[in-house]
């Protein structure tokens, strides 16, 4: 049953579909959850409420001229964007939906997760060195040091809820919350984890922010300085993959928020765990994360690093030096 | 095998911060000349939408220069429309009834705020906050619906005549008016100050930010908010007093503090005091005409004339040569914003790239003033 | 370092506070207007193009071909016509085209004012948008024949 082409080919499927309609709606929801919050309407014509206007982006994207300006490296130039989408999709192999809905279950699937994570900080750095454009260039180096400052508390953060799950395998860290809310890991009422663990999403829900180039910590796409950032040189369904792959991050990071620390697939109650819990708290991070977009304007450079090295990485080492305690005490 | 961005032999490299950039508000050019980040040399390149406005000015008689006035800069234009009226006046010794002068000033003010609110969403906007637009906005059109419905404009007025304005304002305009008072009022605190004023990341962004002393001040001859934040207390419309402003009874914010959080405060504060200015006037509007007795072709005696007023941006002065004749001998205007970007050379050396636009921003441009 | 606390311990505030009043303001009704859908009036003293004030009775234009408005626009862009009024007893002239070149126009209100037989008046035009420039060549007395036809 494990190996049977019938289950691989359904999550082959269902993946996809997955990763389509949420890169395509997911432009719709925060243009509809921009417009509410500043108190207009958003795309409203094409279609009901608008709905069909992520298909009508699409179109116009596919139908224009995809521009590869002269001199630039060729291979590099048309792999950037691909490579930006790729990791993320892959990533929804080990993702547990719920119980039963696993692609993959791998027993180092927390392991497997960052790794795609930095080959999609890859992607920004190769396309924004292959353009050949010197905002393109300067983007570039904004966006790796940032990625590379926020990986390290994301993982000091991660290593303490692998200390008390015990497990690096998701669906295992997800088994251990099961049964309502005071299970989960953002609580965590035994052993005196919940003094720390609200600490601990906080500083993951940051970094994730920060992870997937999104505002306040959008300096490598920052409009109004850098025109788009490492995107400039790219035309059409180029530009259309790194929006896509975008939304993809913002997913993928939603889903390991909610597999981490609210309970995976679990209801608040425990009573009827299901996939349409896990739906609903993802999208309720993703609507977190859109909220945020729209309200704050954009840091500096190096106040965000000042962030990620002298505030968030302080504390989570503190952070992973009281749970060790805690776990050796209880 | 990519095209090599050359570099100088001190590893620096020269960016175009180009006529088309989101961020420089307006036709404006900046040859950046970067080490890494850092700014090591900044060049402003001007006249990119240069109209001749004074030359203009010359072909036509007084009266018809009136449309271009508004046309500099078009988000103070009432003041720019008052400038000229004053400067002509005191050429041709018109004298102006008492309601006329009220509603100009608070015509003005309004227009005044309106300026200081796009200021404050574009400054927004270059910093990365996309939602403080939109609430601005929403009470700049307030301000617009009621200058439309006495002017007949929304942006670039033509309202103001020799002797006095051309329509009268209604009791609506009045109630609107204190309605608009009340309402930005209320909103303030919360949308204003406490959305981002009080802001961590806006505070980080802004405070201790392109520090501007007074002496560079002086040297460059910057006015208006610039030089208010950093501690030189001079405004025109106390310091040189103009139309009926004397009768107000209002402050002119003054910061010490030479950064861009000074200056952000001073323009705050100065909406502030613009709503008081326009309650006063609207308590103490007296009757009467609104048009004084301005002859139909206007000659004024041959000499040179110069008038200043306050706009959102620093002191605008109007020199007015007149030779006898119906048309300006010569007509020049000293644009406060001229003044205001020819210190960014000098403060922005050795700043990020993105202090260095923020720096901009909160110098408040308007490039066709510049240009003229 | 002593800022250090107090940083952290103020800004989250400040953005929680700011995440808040964005919160409610996603509750809030739109304040747009919705255009197509939503037609705004305009107020009375609306400028839109100069027009001709017709008669009341006759629906003939009050102009009398002074060329006040001709001389008294900045950007030239009237050019009016008249000949002489025929028919006994009349005096004066007549007017025989009036064109205004609106791509030029600023809506200054020089023309308005400068009229002394009130024959010029603001229209309430607001949305004109063409592709082809004649179209802003506009020949005021064929607008008031059109406007006087409708009115029958």
């Amino acid at each position: 049953m494990e190996t049977s082409i019938w289950r691989a080919l359904f999550y082959l499927v269902g993946i996809m579909a997955f990763a389509g309609l949420n890169a395509a709606y997911l432009g719709w929801c925060e243009r509809k959850g921009a417009a509410r919050i500043q108190r207009r309407i958003g795309p409203c014509e094409a279609g009901f409420a608008g709905l069909l206007q992520p298909l009508a982006d699409g179109l116009k994207l596919m139908s224009k001229q995809l521009l590869v300006p002269q001199g630039v490296d060729g291979i590099i130039f048309r792999v950037a964007p691909v490579l930006a989408m790729v990791p993320a999709i892959t990533s929804m192999v080990v993702i547990p939906f719920s119980g039963n809905i696993e692609a993959r279950a791998m027993e180092l699937s927390v392991l497997l997760l960052f790794a795609l994570a930095s080959l999609g900080m890859m992607a920004i750095l190769l396309g924004g060195w292959a353009s050949g454009n010197k905002y393109a260039i300067i983007s570039s180096a904004r966006a790796v040091s940032q990625n590379l400052a926020y990986e390290i508390p994301m993982l000091v953060t991660v290593i303490t809820i692998v200390m008390i799950s015990g497990s690096m395998n998701l669906r295992e860290i997800a088994l251990n919350q099961m049964g309502g809310f005071w299970h989960w890991n953002i609580f965590r009422l035994e052993n005196g984890h919940f003094l720390t663990m609200w600490i601990s999403f906080i500083i993951f829900f940051i970094c994730s922010v920060a992870e997937t180039n999104r505002a306040p910590f959008d300096m490598a796409e920052a409009e109004s300085e850098l025109v788009a950032g490492f995107m400039t040189e790219y035309g059409s369904m180029g530009f259309g993959l790194f929006m896509m792959g975008e939304y993809l991050n913002i997913v993928v990071g939603a889903c390991l928020t909610t597999t981490l620390f609210l309970g995976g697939w679990d209801c608040p109650f425990g009573k009827t765990p299901g996939v349409w819990w896990f739906l609903l708290k993802i999208y309720m991070l993703i609507f977190t994360f859109i909220w945020i977009r729209w309200t704050y304007p954009r840091t500096q450079i190096y106040r965000l690093l000042n962030l990620s090295w002298k505030i968030l990485i302080p504390f989570s080492l503190a952070n992973l030096l009281i749970t060790a305690a805690l776990i050796k005490v209880f | 095998m990519t095209v090599p961005i050359s570099l100088r032999h001190d590893e620096t490299f020269v960016l175009n911060l180009g006529p088309q950039h989101p961020a420089t508000h307006g036709v404006l050019r900046v040859i950046l000349t970067l080490d890494g980040e850092y700014v090591v040399k900044a060049e402003p390149v001007l006249g990119y939408v240069h109209r001749m406005h004074e030359k203009l000015a010359e072909g036509g008689t007084f009266a018809q220069f009136m449309p271009n006035t508004a046309r500099m800069d078009y988000l103070h234009a009432l003041a720019f429309n008052h400038g000229w009226a004053l400067v002509v006046e005191k050429a041709a010794g018109i004298e102006v009834p008492e309601r006329a002068e009220y509603i100009r000033v608070i015509t003005v003010e309004l227009n005044r705020i309106a300026s200081h609110l796009l200021w404050w969403a574009a400054f927004l906007l270059d910093l990365g906050g996309f939602t403080p637009l939109l609430y601005a906005f929403d009470d700049r059109e307030k301000i617009i619906d009621l200058l439309e419905r006495v002017t007949g404009s929304r942006l670039t007025y033509c309202y103001m005549r020799f002797g006095g304005v051309y329509n009268d304002i209604d009791d609506e305009f009045i109630a609107g008016t204190r309605a608009f008072i009340k309402r930005l009022r209320s909103r303030m605190p919360r949308f204003y100050h406490d959305l981002v004023t009080h802001n961590i990341i806006l505070i980080k962004r802004i405070k201790d930010i392109g520090f501007i002393t007074p002496e560079q001040c002086r040297r460059y001859g910057a006015t208006g908010p610039v030089a208010r934040g950093s501690g030189i207390s001079y405004d025109i419309r106390k310091n040189e007093p103009y139309s009926v402003y004397p009768e107000f009874d209002f402050e002119v914010p003054v910061f010490d503090e030479c950064d861009s959080m000074a200056r952000y405060m001073v323009r705050m504060h100065e909406m502030e005091q613009s709503l008081r200015i326009i309650e006063q006037a609207l308590d103490k509007l007296p009757d009467g005409p609104v048009m004084g007795k301005a002859p139909k072709v206007l000659k004024p005696e041959a000499g040179y004339y110069y008038s200043a007023v306050e706009t959102a941006r620093g002191s605008l002065g109007y020199r007015l040569i007149c030779d006898g004749g119906k048309n300006p001998y010569k007509l020049k205007l000293r644009s406060p914003t001229f003044s205001n970007l020819s210190l960014f050379g000098e403060v922005a050396e050795g700043m990020l790239l993105a202090d260095a636009l923020a720096f901009m921003g909160s110098l408040d441009l308007v490039i066709p003033e510049i240009d003229r | 370092m002593s800022g250090y606390w107090s940083d952290i311990f103020t800004g989250s505030k400040s953005l929680v506070t700011g995440l808040l009043i964005t919160g409610r303001e996603f509750f809030k009704p739109v304040v747009t207007e919705q255009y197509p859908y939503e037609v705004p009036t305009m107020t009375p003293l609306f400028r839109g193009h100069i027009e001709l004030i017709g008669n009341e009775a006759t629906g003939q234009p009050n102009c009398v071909v002074c060329g006040m408005c001709q001389r008294a626009c900045p950007s030239t862009c009237i050019s009016l016509d008249g000949k002489k009024a025929e028919g006994e007893g009349a005096k004066g002239k007549v007017l025989t085209s009036y064109v205004l070149d609106f791509t030029k126009c600023s809506l200054c209100g020089s023309c308005v004012e400068s009229c002394n037989f009130n024959a010029l008046r603001f229209s309430k035009e607001y949305n004109l948008a063409s592709f082809d420039k004649n179209d802003f060549i506009m020949d005021l007395l064929k607008r008031l024949e059109d406007q006087n036809r409708c009115k029958q």
